[in-house]
Formats: structure tokens, C-alpha cells, sequence
């Protein structure tokens, strides 16, 4: 069902957007437009070629929906009254939609309607002027997706067209891609010169699309021949191809790095609410991955809560999920973990306990199959910066928020007097409580405040992963990893063991397949907690050794 | 502390109970299932045998546990990985005795093999046709694994909490790596569809009943074995190892080796415990490794007292029924039982139910074992308690 829908809604809404892109420019030519449109029911298709290009020469901002659909197979016109409509075919289905007003129609009889034939000869008229209309709209998104699609597929017949927009093109970016799609097209001239400098224009074209035509060409068939017959047109594509070949490594490199920050960012936000209540506390807090788990709850109640406001949703849940997993560590603190102080194995029982519970419970209240959260827009999509690289948003904006949590957190164990209490607490208990700290009152404001930024991670990991009650479980015996690995008692232990163990992951990835990674990266852990007993970082002096 | 032939086992009068226990069961069950009419009210059916040797092979395993956490303090979390190692080794074994009456009917490989187009049978499954050779395994693969994670954890000083979770995260690695199609253990499956062992079909009434007598016998020597580990010098020095490692460190004594020593051990106990729960349920998959499954058993041990073994026993049995009750009758609730006994038994029972009882009944004596978490002041004298090595109760894990 949900399938059916997106089918008819693709299509419809790409329309819809393809139209308001386009200008709005003079509706008073309205009358001519209309009137081109209801005439290419006829069927001679020198007739349709000739109102083609009088349409086109209209500028309305319907005609690139018109054209569109043409080419598509997709236009009809309703027998009895010869309106134009756009049909899409779904579920046996003919919904339509009228060229003219936009407006649907719902779903038509099949015999009520008739299809539009075009020839080839039309396909390539009508692909050469859409070409022509995307290459030279003032959306600069869409003067960049249409050339990066002539670079997908280069034609010849664009070459006039694509020469008119790289004059008139001013953005930078797009002028690159419409010189790349110029080479492309020039690579399939039938003058060797041209060919040429087609290839020595792709030099500085970081594009896997690049790569595939130029491999083409130096390419040996099965018969002897190769792709391109002139030798120095070869060989300068070779040379091309291998500086291409060399960036293209770099570019892995660099995405492969980008994966392994965010993979470590991601670890840095799940581990450092535990590396404050394990490694500041020395409790060691099984629950925390429940903590993570309740913070996506919370973000998805969020949403539900305000459903027409999903982009500031994000916003709201932060501190609400800080709000909601903070209380449930006060509340933990203060009914368990305070009569277990000292005794670290019973308070591991004990918060797995209420790990336990917590699943359970949000099974109970939410129902056992993951919740759906909803990603903004200002979140979605990603940020290309040439062919070869693209660095989703989504991955980008939870590397700089864990680097912010991290960064305002060791401010407030730094600067405020409640950190400073915090630390009082931690290095000397009796001592801390002679000088008048409250140190109930600390231990628990202390939990809650890490189960609080567990909560701010759940947020964040709420656009990755699945929100489900197995959510936290995922998470736990990677973030005890890296704050054993990091070094006890230290944020900033917390964020280079975030980092390694993320980086190192994506890099081993491709070699050993995801499984083996992360059982290596267990082992290697295991193992390096031999060598350095006390992680990383460790702290150094008395109070180390038990 | 010269620790007689004889007295070893005397003053362990809950022990002599249990074994008792089991001995009546193990001769009174097969006769109620076999020798009495079905429609009679003594009769036990078939499932009830498989159920009772499911709990005792449990009962083995909290056993196991109790030896090096109730004794060496040692807390394990990955104890079921040693429990699921000597399940595969007996199902390996099971998986050679299908033969050619497999789906495939392949005589030289197994069905998922045969699915998965390998040629030959990997070098690790040679040997597994013989099950002496599947009985040395079930002892010697657990035995391996515990002490190549033990002398790296002990030698290092790994102790408390990180040991732990370094022991959490073995299992956890485990899991991983037995769920791969291509570590040839039947990857997300596992070892099933077993047909007999050692010429016995698993379906007959008397090889379930045959395997539930074989759980408790092995539940006594496990037992007997385990008791007289902890009665002897030895034993005495796991008890402090328990109580002050350094200073039994200070004292001169090898703590690693003691401590080696007594997780190895545990970890074939808990490998005999799985070989024999495997035969009963039929199928054996990675999700035995799984952590929660480890974790279960510590609260088995926590709930029935820790440091009395028999505790053990009766917790693993208790705990275990109430779960196969509540699963059937409340499936929603186990869960938040299970969770709250976690929080229950950690804050008001230190010493489990056999605490309890003991306290209750006989006057606080406690002597003869227990584990002392140096806050009641009751138990055995600790020696954290006294002056000089008394730290603030933070800094100890800090």
C-alpha cells in the first residue's frame, strides 16, 4: 500500500516542484498556450514537432511538466472533450491529471482516454528542450542537476544548447559541471582533435561518471579493437584516467575518514553521559543505553506532539529528552544506586535490573516494533562536494553537535561551581562533605546529569538508527569500550576513544566485511586492556589503585 | 587451616540436603514418567523430565559461576559463552551422528553446509564422528578459551567491574562471530534438527529420561567437586583473595594463578552443563552467547545467596521456574520481574534467600560461608575492615 502511494506521489510531486521552479513568468499568454496544448492530439507528428517548438517558445511555466510527461509516454487527452491530461499508471489504475489547471482527476476509464505518440525523432526535440529549459533556469540546484545529467548521458544534440548556457552561466560551480558536460559530449565527436581536448578538459573532473566514459575509451573489446581508435587521444586518456584513478583514492580516503569521525561522534555522544556517571562517579550504570533509549522516545513524542512543526521538533526534544532521561537518573540515583556506593558489582546487578524494566516498559506503553521518527529537511539530503564526495547532512550536524555537547560539558566540570563541587566529591568524598558539600545532593544532580546527556544522544541516534526498545542494548558495550579504552575519568579520554575506535572501524569495514570489524575492534580492546589496565588516559596518582 | 580428609564436607549440612535432593529425583522421575500410568496423578510427563534436566543443567552452571564469584569474587559476564562453547562441541557431534538423514541426505556434510555449496568439512569439525572426542571438547574448548582470556585479564591485574566488562564484551564478540555463515556453525541457526546420540534416539521417552538422570549426576559431582575446590587451602585462599587481593598479593601468594585456576575450572563446569542441556532442547544457536543470557545467571546465583553453592543451585531452580511460569502465564510481566529481582535481591537480600533463611533460623553464625560485602558486619571477619586498608567506599572504583 505504502509502496502504491509513493509511486503516484513521486511523480506528482516532482511535478509540482518542477512547476513552481520554474517562473511564473507571463500568464497572460495563458490563451496561445492552451490552445498549442489541445492541439497535439493530432496525429501527424511533423505537426506535433512544429507546436512543440511554438509551445516551448511561449515560455508558461507549465510547459516543462507538458514536455515531460510527453516524453515520458505519459500524456493523454480525454476523448470526449480533448482536454490535455498527464496519466499515471498505477495499480491498473489511470490517474490523471490535467496539463492545463493542474488539477487531478482521480482515476479515468481506460477507453475514455488516449495516448500522445511521439516518435524519436519528437523524443529528441523534446529532450533537447528540456535540456535547454533546466540548463538555463534561474534555480542554480537545477542548472547543476541538469548538467550533472548530461554528463550521465551525453548526447550530441544538447551540444548547441549546453554551449548557449555555459555563455550566459555565472555561478561557479555550474559553469564546472557544463564545462565537464561540454568535454563529455565532445569525447563522442567524430574529429580526434576534438576528442582531445575533451579528455584534457576532464582532467580536473573528480566524477565517477567521468571515469566510467574515459575507461570506455582506453577500454580493449574482445575483438582487439579499442574503444578509441586514435593512439594520442589513448594515451592522454590513460593519463587522465590514472590522475582521476589517484584522486579518487584520496576521495575514498576522506569518505571513509568522514564515516569513521561520524561513527565516532556517534560513539562519543553514546558514551559520554556513562563516561560522567562511570568515570566521574564510578558507577557503573548498565541502564545507560536505557537512558539513550528514552531520549528517542522522547523525541518521537515530540514529534507526535507537534506534527506540523517537524523541522523545530529536533530543537524542542534536545532539552526535553535532557529533561525526561535526567529525571529518570535522579529518580534511579536516589531509590537504588545511593544504598549501593562502594560496591560496584551489586549496583551493575542492580541498574541491569532497571535496564530491564525500562525495556520492558516502553514495550508496554509504546508496543514492541520500533517507533517511526521523522527526519527534517534541514537534515536530509547531502552536501556533494564534487563527483566523487558527499557527505550526508545528518552525519555532518551529529559530528559538530557531540563535539558541542562534549565541549559545553568539561566547561561546566571546569568553570561552574557545580563542577567544581562534582570534582570535590569524586577526588575526596569526607573531605568534600566537611566543607559543607551536599554530597547526596551532588551524587544525584550528578547521575541525572548524565543520563541527561545519554538522553541528548538518544536524540541524535534517533536519526540513524531504528527507535526501538532495543535501541540502548545496541549501544552499551560499545560505549563501556570506549570510555575503558579512553581512560576513566576523562572527557577528553571519552572523545579521542570515540574517534579511534570509530575510525579504525570504517577503515577495517571494507576489508573484513562490518562483523569481523567490530569483533576485531572487541578483541583489540580486550586486549589493549591488558597492556593499559586503566585505558588510555589514565589518571595518575593515589586514588588510582584500590 | 590443615583441612582434614574427611571434614571437607562435614558442616555443609544445606549440601547434604540438596545432593539428597537430587539423588531422590534422579532415581524418583524416571519412574513416575516411565512406571506410572499417564492418566495417573503421580504421573510426570515427558516435557516435565526435559523441563526438570533444562533446570538442572542450569542448577550446574550457577554453580559454576558461585565457585569464582561467590569465592574468588571474580563477577563473569560472559559465562554463558563457556556454557554455549560446550553446547556446540556436543552438537557438533550430533550434527556428524544426522549423517546422510539430513534434508540434502549429503553423508559427508552437514545441511547448512550443504546449503552454503561448501566442498569439505572444515579442519575444526575432524574428530566430532567420536564422541569421546566430543566429550574432550566440551571439557578442553571452554578450558582453552577461559584460560587464554584469564591469564590475560589475571597477569594484567584486571579486576571488578572491567573484568566484568571485558568478560561482557567476550561473549558479546562471540555472539557476533557464531552468527557468520562462515565461521561454519551454522551461522544465525545454529546446530539443529538432531537425531541421537551415541545410538539413542533423542525423541524416546527413556534417552530424556536417561539425560535427566545424567544432569543430576553431574549436578552432584559438579557439586561435590565445587565443595571440596572451596573446603581446601585453596579454597581458603580464594576466600581472600575475595576479601583483600592485595594483601593476599603482599602475603606472597600467586593471586593470578589462584585466580587462573578456579576460572578455568568453572569454565568446564559450566561447558558440561551446556553439553548436557543441548541434548534436551534440541538445538543450539548464537543466541546462547548472548549477554543478557550471562547476566541471567548471575542473578540466579544472587537471588539463591552467593558463597553457599547450594545458594546457587536453589536459585538457578527458583528463579527458572518462576520464569517458565510467568513466561506462559503473564509474558509481560517477566520481564519487569526478572528486572525487579535484579533490584530486589542487590538491595535487600545481599546474602539471596539462603542468607535469609540462615539469618532467620539458625541465629547469625556465619560461618560457614557467604560472601561478607563488608557493610552488615556480619559473615566471616573481612579484612577490609580493618584499620589502614579501609578505603572511602568511592575510591575503590574510581
Amino acid at each position: 500500500m505504502t509502496s502504491s502511494l509513493r509511486t503516484l506521489i513521486a511523480p506528482l510531486l516532482s511535478f509540482f516542484i518542477l512547476s513552481c521552479a520554474f517562473p511564473a513568468t507571463v500568464f497572460a499568454q495563458d490563451a496561445p498556450f492552451d490552445d498549442l496544448a489541445g492541439k497535439l492530439t493530432t496525429r501527424s507528428f511533423s505537426e506535433k514537432a512544429r507546436l512543440i517548438d511554438s509551445l516551448a517558445a511561449t515560455k508558461d511555466a507549465r510547459t516543462l511538466g507538458l514536455f515531460q510527461s510527453l516524453l515520458a509516454g505519459q500524456l493523454y487527452y480525454i476523448k470526449e472533450t480533448g482536454a490535455i491530461v498527464a496519466v499515471d499508471k498505477t495499480d491498473d489504475q489511470f490517474l490523471a491529471t490535467d496539463i492545463l489547471s493542474a488539477e487531478m482527476m482521480g482515476a479515468v476509464a481506460k477507453r475514455s482516454v488516449k495516448k500522445i505518440g511521439v516518435n524519436n525523432k519528437l523524443r529528441k526535440q523534446l529532450r533537447s528542450l528540456i535540456a535547454s529549459y533546466s540548463l538555463s533556469n534561474p534555480d542554480v540546484d537545477i542548472r547543476l542537476e541538469a548538467a550533472k545529467a548530461l554528463v550521465k548521458n551525453p548526447q550530441k544534440d544538447f551540444l548547441p544548447v549546453l554551449e548557449a548556457a555555459l555563455v550566459k552561466e555565472t555561478d561557479k560551480g555550474v559553469r564546472t559541471a557544463m564545462v565537464i558536460a561540454r568535454s563529455a559530449i565532445l569525447l563522442g565527436s567524430e574529429d580526434a582533435e576534438q576528442r582531445l581536448t575533451a579528455v584534457e578538459g576532464l582532467r580536473e573532473a573528480n566524477d565517477k561518471q567521468v571515469m566510467t566514459l574515459l575507461e570506455q575509451l582506453v577500454l580493449e573489446n574482445e575483438d582487439g579493437s579499442v574503444g578509441e581508435p586514435d593512439e594520442r587521444v589513448r594515451l592522454a586518456a590513460q593519463e587522465v584516467l590514472a590522475k582521476l584513478h589517484t584522486s579518487a583514492r584520496f576521495y575514498k580516503v576522506a569518505e571513509d575518514l568522514f564515516f569513521g569521525i561520524s561513527l565516532g561522534s556517534v560513539l562519543l555522544l553514546a558514551a559520554i553521559g556513562l563516561a560522567i556517571t562511570f568515570g566521574v562517579m564510578g558507577v557503573i550504570n548498565m541502564a545507560h543505553g536505557e537512558m539513550i533509549m528514552l531520549g528517542a522516545y522522547t523525541t518521537y513524542v515530540v514529534q507526535l506532539m507537534m506534527p506540523n512543526h517537524i523541522g523545530m521538533s529536533l530543537v524542542v526534544a534536545v532539552p526535553a529528552a535532557f529533561l525526561v532521561s535526567g529525571l529518570f537518573g535522579v529518580i534511579i540515583e536516589r531509590s537504588v544506586i545511593r544504598f549501593l556506593y562502594g560496591r560496584p558489582l551489586e549496583t551493575l546487578l542492580a541498574t541491569f535490573g532497571i535496564s530491564l524494566i525500562l525495556q520492558q516498559l516502553v514495550r508496554s506503553v509504546f508496543s514492541p516494533l520500533n517507533r517511526p521518527v521523522i527526519t527534517p529537511e534541514w537534515m536530509s539530503g547531502s552536501w556533494e562536494i564534487n563527483g566523487m564526495l558527499s557527505l550526508t547532512y545528518n552525519r555532518l550536524y551529529i559530528i559538530f553537535f557531540a563535539l558541542a555537547v562534549l565541549f559545553v560539558l568539561i566547561q561546566l566540570l571546569k568553570r561552574t561551581f557545580f563542577g567544581l563541587q562534582m570534582r570535590a566529591v569524586t577526588q575526596n568524598r569526607a573531605m568534600a562533605s566537611s566543607m559543607g558539600i551536599r554530597t547526596g545532593w551532588v551524587d544525584a544532580m550528578t547521575f541525572g546529569l548524565g543520563s541527561g546527556v545519554a538522553g541528548i544522544a538518544g536524540v541524535a541516534l534517533s536519526q540513524l538508527t531504528n527507535v526501538g526498545p532495543n535501541l540502548g542494548q545496541a549501544y552499551i558495550i560499545d560505549s563501556f569500550m570506549v570510555v575503558v579504552f579512553g581512560g576513566v575519568g576523562n572527557l577528553l579520554g571519552t572523545l579521542v576513544g570515540a574517534m579511534s575506535l570509530g575510525i579504525v572501524n570504517k577503515f577495517a569495514e571494507p576489508m573484513l566485511g562490518a562483523v569481523l570489524a567490530k569483533i576485531l575492534i572487541l578483541v583489540f580492546v580486550i586486549l589493549f586492556i591488558q597492556r593499559r589496565p586503566r585505558g588510555l588516559f589514565a589518571l595518575k596518582g593515589r586514588f588510582v589503585e584500590d | 587451616m590443615n583441612v582434614n580428609e574427611a571434614s571437607w564436607w562435614r558442616g555443609d549440612k544445606g549440601g547434604m540436603w540438596l545432593i539428597a535432593v537430587i539423588a531422590v529425583a534422579i532415581v524418583l522421575v524416571p519412574i513416575l514418567n516411565l512406571a506410572v500410568a499417564e492418566d495417573s496423578v503421580f504421573h510426570i510427563s515427558t516435557y516435565t523430565v526435559s523441563l526438570l534436566g533444562k533446570y538442572l543443567c542450569y542448577a550446574l552452571l550457577a554453580l559454576a559461576v558461585d565457585l569464582i564469584w561467590g569465592y574468588a569474587g571474580i563477577l563473569s559476564l560472559g559465562h554463558g559463552a563457556f556454557f554455549a562453547l560446550g553446547g556446540y562441541a556436543i552438537g557438533m557431534y550430533m550434527m556428524r551422528q544426522i549423517g546422510d538423514r539430513g534434508v540434502y541426505g549429503n553423508p559427508e556434510l552437514p545441511d547448512f553446509m550443504v546449503f552454503l555449496n561448501w566442498s569439505e568439512l572444515p579442519w575444526y569439525w575432524y574428530g566430532f564422528d567420536s564422541f569421546s572426542f566430543a566429550l574432550l571438547m566440551v571439557l578442553v574448548a571452554p578450558a582453552i578459551l577461559a584460560f587464554v582470556f584469564g591469564w590475560l585479564a589475571f597477569r594484567s591485574r584486571v579486576t571488578g567491574v572491567y573484568f566484568s566488562i571485558i568478560s561482557q564484551a567476550l561473549t558479546y564478540a562471540l555472539l557476533l562471530a557464531f552468527f557468520r555463515n562462515d565461521m561454519g556453525f551454522g551461522g544465525n541457526n545454529g546446530l539443529t534438527d538432531f537425531k541421537e546420540i551415541i545410538g539413542y534416539s533423542l525423541q524416546l521417552e527413556s534417552t530424556k529420561n536417561a539425560l535427566f538422570v545424567c544432569s543430576g549426576l553431574a549436578l552432584i559431582g559438579g557439586y561435590i567437586l565445587c565443595r571440596y575446590v572451596v573446603s581446601s587451602k585453596l579454597g581458603r585462599v580464594l576466600v581472600a583473595i575475595r576479601d583483600a587481593e592485595s594483601r593476599t598479593r603482599f602475603v606472597g601468594y600467586r593471586v593470578e594463578h589462584y585466580k587462573l585456576f578456579v576460572f578455568v575450572l568453572s569454565a568446564m563446569l559450566a561447558g558440561v552443563a551446556g553439553a548436557l542441556y543441548v541434548p534436551q532442547v534440541g538445538i543450539i544457536n548464537p543466541g546462547e552467547f548472548s549477554p543478557i543470557n550471562s547476566i541471567e545467571i548471575i542473578i540466579w546465583v544472587a537471588v539463591g545467596g552467593r558463597g553457599y553453592l547450594f545458594g546457587a543451585v536453589i536459585g538457578a531452580i527458583l528463579v527458572n521456574y518462576g520464569k517458565t511460569y510467568f513466561t506462559g502465564a503473564f509474558p509481560e510481566i517477566w520481564l519487569f520481574f526478572l528486572g525487579g529481582l535484579f533490584v530486589v535481591s542487590t538491595l535487600f537480600l545481599p546474602k539471596g534467600v539462603v542468607g535469609l533463611v540462615k539469618s532467620r533460623f539458625s541465629g547469625d553464625r556465619g560461618t560457614e560461608g557467604g560472601v561478607n560485602d563488608g557493610n552488615d558486619g556480619a559473615g566471616l571477619p573481612n579484612v577490609s575492615a580493618l584499620p589502614n586498608v579501609s578505603a572511602p567506599p568511592k575510591e575503590e572504583s574510581s
